[in-house]
């Protein structure tokens, strides 16, 4: 594991960007900012329109990174798993229980909690709680 | 117009995620990390977050229409069921292996990781199978 270092500040600035976005998104095609929902309506079957609309806000996203390093010089850091079993596995998990569920983090942890949604909350509970616990096993249970 | 807002949208949302550090697996897996290595960090980009979004949403939601569509669309469900569980512990879990939710992975991409190469089409696989699995079963 690596440590890092706490950062509150560039947090919460960060996360007031990322609440900008989805007030934004709202303001402008009325829509929630869940990735997970932009990301799987991206793929078949097509119900709706909109699907330029949200290849934009995908390509928005990753964008990000390149306007970032471009706009201050400093590199993005990033320490991402390797072993391939681990992050297929952890892929599929991730697509699939953010759409079975119907939202992620941001849909439901940031847009829905901001609406007082009860299945949001609920959501947001669940998802943190075995995320806690996968994190304790494979840490301190398995790798202890 | 719309199409420009939304990319505009996309691109603050991953500098948002990039300037927080959840751009970083390592960081969000010692969020998880309770026990060990903990880095308090996610909760602050939460709570700017919602901070904001509750804010703005307010504003927002007293207008007659958004500025590109016809009407809000938001969420209508209320149902606590069983896919509001399922759902999210099985995402939890792999958020906790990986330390990625779908938004930092997409955001990822242009950064060329080969974790992320992996990840992101494990996830639209995982994606797409949910949503036939949903069509399926009415």
């Amino acid at each position: 594991m690596t440590p890092t270092v706490f950062t509150p500040w560039s947090a919460l600035a960060g996360g007031a960007l990322i609440g900008v976005a989805a007030v934004l998104l709202m303001a402008a095609s009325g829509r929630i900012a869940g990735i997970s929902g932009i990301a799987a309506r991206l793929l078949p079957p097509y119900r709706d329109g909109g699907f330029a609309g949200r290849l934009a806000f995908v390509a928005g996203l990753v964008a990000g990174p390149v306007v970032y390093v471009a706009a201050s010089g400093l590199p993005v850091v990033q320490t991402v798993g390797t072993a391939p079993l681990l992050m297929v596995t952890a892929g599929l998990l991730v697509g699939f229980g953010s759409v079975w569920g119907n939202g992620c983090t941001s849909g439901h942890g940031v847009c829905g909690l901001a609406r007082l949604s009860p299945r949001s909350l609920v959501a947001t509970l669940v998802f943190m709680t075995a995320a806690v616990a996968t994190v304790f096993v494979v840490r301190h249970v398995i790798g202890g | 117009m719309g199409v420009a807002l939304q990319f505009l949208s996309g691109l603050l949302f991953g500098l948002g995620l990039v300037v927080s550090g959840m751009a970083d697996p390592a960081k969000v897996q010692n969020f998880l990390d309770l026990a060990g290595t903990w880095d308090p960090s996610l909760a602050f980009v939460m709570a700017g977050a919602v901070a904001v979004t509750m804010a703005g949403y307010r504003l927002v939601l007293s207008r007659p229409r958004p500025w590109c569509a016809p009407s809000f669309d938001l969420p209508a469900a209320r149902a606590i069921d069983r896919r509001l569980i399922v759902g999210p512990a099985v995402f939890g879990v792999g958020w906790g292996l990986a330390g990625f939710c779908p938004g930092p992975a997409l955001t990822s991409l242009g950064l060329g990781a080969p974790g992320t190469l992996m990840f992101v089409p494990a996830m639209l696989a995982g994606m797409a199978l949910a949503r036939w699995l949903a069509t399926r079963n009415g």
